[in-house]
Parts: C-alpha cells; sequence; structure tokens
C-alpha cells in the first residue's frame, strides 16, 4: 500500500499513513486543534489550513468548494473530514 | 399611502411594571430611518443559556432611500404581526428593494418568510456563511428569490445614500456581518454591542441603566468569541459611526465612541496572570485527588513543567477553591491540564464542574491535556480529553494514568509529561514521528 505522511504542526506530530487517509481520521487521534463538526462537510468546523504539500491531498468535489467559498476559506484551506492525503508528504495546522 | 394603522397593543405576556408601557409604533431614529422591531418584556431566558430580567428588544429597521426602501433585520417569529405592523406605517411591501440579513439566528429571522411572501421582489444580502443558514430556514422556497453574499468591501449604492458590508463572523455565530449607512453614518452591528433589555424609550439617552444588561450580554453570549469581537471592533471603530443601532436594548446614539470604549473594557483579559505579565506562557494544574495519588501526579507534572524557561506554572486544588473566579484564570492562560481521579468509571463532579464552565471562555487553540489515577478503569482520563478536544483545544500529549499510587518510576514518567507539555507551549517540543497503526489504541 502506498504510504504518505501527514504533520500537524500544532502538536508537532508526524503521522505516516497509508495513502487515501482522510486528515480528520488522524487529527483526532493526535489530538491537534482541528476537530470536526457535522462530519459530512457542510458545517466547516474542520477547516485545515495547508502549509506544505497541498499538490498530494485530493481534488475537492462541489460540496467542498461551496463550503470553503462560504467560509471565506483561502487558496491553502481546506475541509479536514472532506479531502484525503494520496502520497508524499502533507502539513497542516487548524485553519 | 394609507393612513397608518395605530400602535400593535402591548404584550399581553408582559409582567407587572412593563404592561402600563406604551407599545410605540414605527420610531424615526433619523430621517428616513425607523425603527421596527418588537419588544419582548416578558422574556426570562434566551437561548437557554442566559437570564434576561429585563425582557428584550428585537430591533429592526426601515431604511427610505431614493431607490426605494431597505429592511435592516427582522424579529422572532412570535412578533412578526408586531413586526409588520410597524413596516406599514412607513413603508409599502412594493417598495422595498432590499432585504439585509445581519445574523441568520432565528430571533433576528423569525418575521423573515412572512416579509419575503410580503415582498417577494426584494434582493436579499447577507453573509456568505449565513447561505446554508437561510437555505435551512426557507427551504425549497430558497431559489425563488434574489439572494447574493456579500462581504467586507461590498456597498449597494442606494441613490442618495449607500450600505457597506463588514464580514464580522462569530460575533456570535459564523454568519454575524455588520452594516454601514452613509451619509449617515450609522452602524447597524446586529447582536454586536448590544443588551437584552426591553425598553419602550429606545434611545441610549433616555432608558434606563442598561449597563450590567450590556456586560451580562457580552459575558454569556459574546465572551467565548473574545478574540473575533476585538476583530471586529479594530474593523468597525474606526469608522467613528455617529450611532450604533444593534439588533437587541438600546439604540446608542449619545456617545458612540464612549460606547466602543466601554465595549473594549469588557473584551479585556481578566485573568492575566505571572506568565503573561512577564512575556511568558502560563500553564495551569488543576486537580482533584480522593487518596493523594493524583495529588502526587499534579506535583510532579508541575515540576516538570516548571523547568521549561518562559512557562509559569500555577496549581490548583479544584476541591478547595470556589470555581468561578477560574474561568477568567483559564481565559488567560495558555494552557490547561486537568486531573482526576476516576470513582463510579468517571472524572469527579468539581472537575467536570469546571469542564463544563468552560464553555464561557474561548479555549480554541489553548493546549490542553488530562491525567489521573484509578483502581479499577481509569475512564476519567478519556472522558477529560474527549470534553478538552469538544472545546477545540491541542492536545498533544496522551493523557497519563496511573492504576494506584504512582511509583517513583511513574512519577517521573509524569514529571517528563509536565516537561513535554510546557516545551509545547513555548514550540520547543521535539517533532516526533509515528505510524498509523500505533494510533490505533487512542
Amino acid at each position: 500500500m502506498d504510504k504518505a505522511s501527514l504533520t500537524f504542526a500544532d502538536v508537532a506530530i508526524t503521522v505516516n499513513v497509508p495513502a487515501g487517509t482522510r486528515i480528520i481520521e488522524i487529527s483526532e487521534k493526535v489530538g491537534a486543534g482541528i476537530t470536526y463538526g457535522c462530519r459530512e462537510g457542510e458545517c466547516g468546523t474542520c477547516i485545515t489550513h495547508v502549509l506544505e504539500g497541498a499538490e498530494n491531498l485530493s481534488e475537492p468535489g462541489v460540496l467542498e468548494l461551496r463550503v470553503l467559498a462560504e467560509n471565506l476559506a483561502g487558496k491553502n484551506d481546506r475541509l479536514a473530514c472532506q479531502c484525503r492525503v494520496l502520497g508524499g508528504a502533507v502539513k497542516v495546522r487548524p485553519g | 399611502m394609507p393612513a397608518p394603522p395605530p400602535p400593535p397593543p402591548a404584550d399581553p405576556a408582559a409582567p407587572p411594571g412593563f404592561a402600563a408601557a406604551p407599545s410605540p409604533g414605527a420610531v424615526e431614529v433619523r430621517e428616513g430611518l425607523h425603527w421596527i422591531g418588537a419588544l419582548d418584556p416578558g422574556l426570562r431566558s434566551f437561548d437557554v443559556i442566559l437570564q434576561t430580567e429585563l425582557g428584550t428588544s428585537y430591533n429592526a429597521y426601515a431604511l427610505r432611500c431614493s431607490a426605494g426602501v431597505v429592511i435592516i433585520d427582522t424579529v422572532k417569529a412570535a412578533f412578526t404581526a408586531e413586526f409588520l405592523a410597524r413596516l406599514e406605517q412607513v413603508a409599502r411591501y412594493d417598495e422595498i428593494t432590499l432585504i439585509v440579513l445581519n445574523h441568520l439566528e432565528p430571533d433576528h429571522t423569525g418575521a423573515l418568510p412572512a416579509l419575503l411572501a410580503r415582498a417577494p421582489q426584494a434582493r436579499v444580502v447577507l453573509s456568505p456563511r449565513g447561505l446554508p443558514m437561510l437555505r435551512a430556514l426557507l427551504g425549497a422556497g430558497f431559489d425563488s428569490y434574489d439572494i447574493g453574499p456579500v462581504t467586507t468591501g461590498h456597498s449597494v449604492d442606494l441613490g442618495d445614500r449607500r450600505l457597506s458590508f463588514f464580514t464580522t463572523p462569530y460575533v456570535h455565530w459564523p454568519d454575524t456581518q455588520c452594516t454601514w449607512l452613509e451619509p449617515d453614518r450609522v452602524l447597524f452591528t446586529c447582536d454586536l454591542m448590544g443588551s437584552h433589555m426591553c425598553d419602550a424609550r429606545l434611545f441610549d439617552d433616555l432608558v434606563g441603566d442598561f449597563t450590567r444588561a450590556q456586560a451580562h450580554y457580552y459575558n454569556c453570549i459574546m465572551r467565548p468569541f473574545r478574540s473575533f469581537v476585538t476583530t471586529a471592533l479594530d474593523l468597525l471603530e474606526p469608522l467613528a459611526p455617529s450611532l450604533i443601532a444593534p439588533a437587541h436594548g438600546p439604540i446608542l446614539r449619545s456617545d458612540p465612541q464612549a460606547a466602543f470604549r466601554h465595549y473594549r473594557a469588557l473584551t479585556g483579559a481578566r485573568g492575566a496572570g505571572r506568565g503573561a505579565a512577564a512575556g511568558g506562557r502560563s500553564l495551569l494544574v488543576f486537580y482533584a485527588s480522593a487518596y493523594g495519588a493524583t495529588a502526587r501526579l499534579a506535583q510532579a507534572i508541575e515540576a516538570g513543567a516548571e523547568t521549561e524557561p518562559g512557562v509559569h506554572v500555577s496549581m490548583i486544588d479544584l476541591q478547595a477553591q470556589e470555581l468561578g473566579p477560574f474561568t477568567d484564570l483559564i481565559e488567560a492562560a495558555d494552557g490547561i491540564v486537568l486531573g482526576s481521579p476516576t470513582i463510579n468509571g468517571d472524572a469527579v463532579r468539581p472537575v467536570w464542574d469546571l469542564l463544563t464552565r468552560l464553555a464561557d471562555v474561548e479555549t480554541r487553540g489553548k493546549l490542553g491535556a488530562a491525567f489521573g489515577t484509578f483502581g479499577w478503569s481509569g475512564e476519567a482520563v478519556r472522558l477529560i480529553e474527549a470534553r478538552l478536544q469538544g472545546l477545540k483545544m491541542r492536545l498533544p500529549e496522551p493523557g497519563l494514568r496511573v492504576k494506584m499510587h504512582p511509583s517513583e518510576a511513574e512519577l517521573a514518567e509524569a514529571h517528563a509529561f509536565g516537561q513535554r507539555l510546557a516545551a509545547h507551549l513555548t514550540g520547543r517540543a521535539e517533532a516526533r514521528e509515528v505510524d498509523f497503526a500505533e494510533l490505533a489504541s487512542r
């Protein structure tokens, strides 16, 4: 299985994860400040700022793009409950 | 225009002392700008979270411009008839060209469906974050109206007047915005700077004292979003309004600049301790202990954290204290560590009482951690951690759990636990790398 690394800057930890892992699945377990609300891509609670490796994340879907726009998210912001780490290294912090 | 209807009757639910107060019709705030809100003198509990011994008002406004009539916010659904009656005193529905929604909470949008049914031609503007709420409010009707998002920098030309919008999120919902009217220099702040106070005299120079009501409103509604309130004040105060029109309580016209200063005083940190005063970081170690075991862990954690330069550590026994002042202390702290024994499979009541109070202050992004001793199962630590995560704190270290009294080795681990937590506060924490499988037990 392809591997990727996901670093949570606010708790100084890097997790080696299987490719395809959603950020929210890991952030809760390592105690990062990226927390969820609805977990369904609607509320915007889990907005995450991507510090490095944005190109290693899955492309946002229509729903995620709409929620990001409605929440005035920046271009390096994603929803942790929606996007997946596809490979390489990604570094994030709470949005 | 037909003769205006008589003013609505006073609220029959009004308690003694309020019932006799005349319920006004539409009230002119400035030339062409009328208050068309509603008075709710009988309200005693708002959003469950605060008592309102003075009732409240739902302030909405009608603005007549050369390009039409603008309605700014509406009222709670139960007061729809009152709101519409006042509106009809100053405008016809077919004159309404614009409806501004500064906040989608039901006490400000309850009358919106009725208003839109009468003025379907009006364009509705609101912050982008309000769109999902409005979809839910209007249901299938959403797509039949002219609805558009506005943000800071957007304005609407109304002929002889202009409205501009300022996105001010989390004062106190994600969707909140303020609206600025020129050339009148009137600022519509919705809940910001509002008070739960029902007084038919409406204006701050005419009503009774509302100092406590405004502070109580801030403490209960706005304080959990203190940093956002400060950001909003930074954005709005330079406008130097001549009048501030909130959506609850008195309209502030006597000295708007003093009103800003007063509100800023409310937003100041109240528990700034030595850590903050010294330019360092502050860590609070709270604990409750039945037989002294959790207290020994707390002492070791405190000693460990104290070794980190620039971190000031305070240790507090929750059983020996009134909990109220700790919300101030926590608001100003950079991190908190909570210790509890596990009794009956749970954290103990003083710890839960403190955790419950944390909803009153801004905790997002603060460092949190849990520890505790136990005899059988040790659920307390995990339960505390779950609550801290729910408060959107960061928990960089898994909680420390010790069975029975801590050994010397376990005290050494507690000392190291304190050291690591303090290092996370100063940014000197050692970077760690783990495999996904190792997280399964967390």
